[in-house]
């Protein structure tokens, strides 16, 4: 038993995570005509609970986004299945060189997806936590909605269609993480 | 998905809530690119990092097979003229055109992305795996999303 729990908890190569990514955009368009995109949701979730005075909220939010709530719920029940009920026991294996420069920023939890000592309950209260999580949040929505998408809209679905736009908001993508990344971390961190 | 009365009507008439076989698949199609997330580790803050830093394939090999393998499926289903279930052709939508909001607003993405380094998905499929506080950075790009719609008409989209 123990050595099925390990072929199951054990993290996927590139070459066959990416290819499976691809299959299911595929798949997913062709069984439902849906493109494959989450932060849209973040539209269709205000549109429910407080769409307020603005236009961008006032549509019948479960004729365009049922869908796409309960595709995210979803999401959230993989992340369950494979994250939590198979979870892989050992630490991401991330290149050494990754590792000592993360550890030269300060992190020493290197275990599970994310680092509890700068994303986590206990972080929240301190500014790099604090920062991280709320503001980076914020920052996400925001700009995926001004961008017209995220990572799975544009950088997956929009480039595989080849669509211009996705390929200038996918470079303003990998612009601010490598400002955040290079230039604030390291501020922020030391 | 910000002009969503331009939906063709039997687009709309598909998305219906009353369908709940319907949207069993789309929960199945969720649960499905949680997983692959989650084995891929896409959702880990640390091959976030690693990514930005150019220390590993690893991300871009996911990101740019996953890109070649949706493109070269949907040019297969067209050459074979596969129609969709409710018999469209199966495409990719196009993306509109608006540079100063793809590209500001991507690069405001992009720095939320750094900072939290998780994007939608993963802050959906995080929360699943039990990193709990991912409720926060939710609650906040919910936030974010509404400050964008207040503020949609005073942005520059080109």
């Amino acid at each position: 038993m123990s050595t099925l729990f390990d072929t199951l908890s054990q993290p996927w190569p590139w070459y066959v995570a990416g290819p499976s990514l691809g299959i299911l955009v595929g798949l997913l368009l062709l069984l439902t005509g849906k493109g494959f995109g989450v932060s849209s949701s973040f539209q269709h979730i205000c549109a429910a609970v407080f769409p307020g005075r603005a236009e961008y909220f006032r549509y019948d939010w479960k004729r365009v986004g049922l869908w796409n709530l309960v595709f995210v719920f979803g999401m959230l029940a993989g992340g369950f299945v494979a994250g939590w009920l198979f979870a892989n026991p050992e630490p991401v294996a991330i290149s050494r060189a990754s590792h000592e420069a993360l550890a030269a920023l300060g992190i020493r939890d290197f275990d599970g997806l994310v680092p509890d000592d700068l994303i986590g309950w206990g972080a929240l209260a301190s500014l790099p936590g604090f920062v991280a999580i709320v503001i980076g949040g914020f920052l996400v929505g925001f700009g995926a909605r001004w961008a017209g998408g995220c990572t799975s809209g544009h950088a997956i679905t929009g480039l595989a269609g080849l669509q211009k736009a996705s390929l200038v908001a996918v470079i303003g993508f990998f612009a601010g993480g490598l400002i955040i990344t290079h230039l604030v971390l390291p501020v922020l961190l030391g | 998905m910000s002009e969503p009365t331009t939906l063709h009507p039997e687009a709309v008439a598909e998305t219906g809530g009353a369908r709940p076989t319907q949207l069993l698949v789309y929960f199945v199609f969720g649960a499905l690119f949680g997983i692959v997330l989650v084995k891929s580790e896409a959702v880990s803050w640390f091959r976030i990092q690693e990514m930005f830093r150019f220390q590993s394939f690893h991300m871009y090999g996911i990101l740019g097979s996953g890109v070649v393998t949706a493109s070269a499926l949907v040019a297969l289903f067209r050459r074979l003229g596969v129609r969709t279930a409710d018999g469209h052709e199966v495409r990719i939508e196009a993306r509109t055109w608006r540079p100063y909001a793809n590209i500001l607003g991507g690069l405001t993405f992009g720095l939320g992305w750094g900072l939290l380094g998780a994007c939608p998905g993963p802050v959906y499929t995080l929360l699943g795996t039990g990193v709990t506080v991912m409720v926060v950075a939710l609650a906040t790009a919910l936030a974010g999303a509404w400050s964008y719609g207040q503020l949609k008409s005073r942005l520059p989209h080109g």
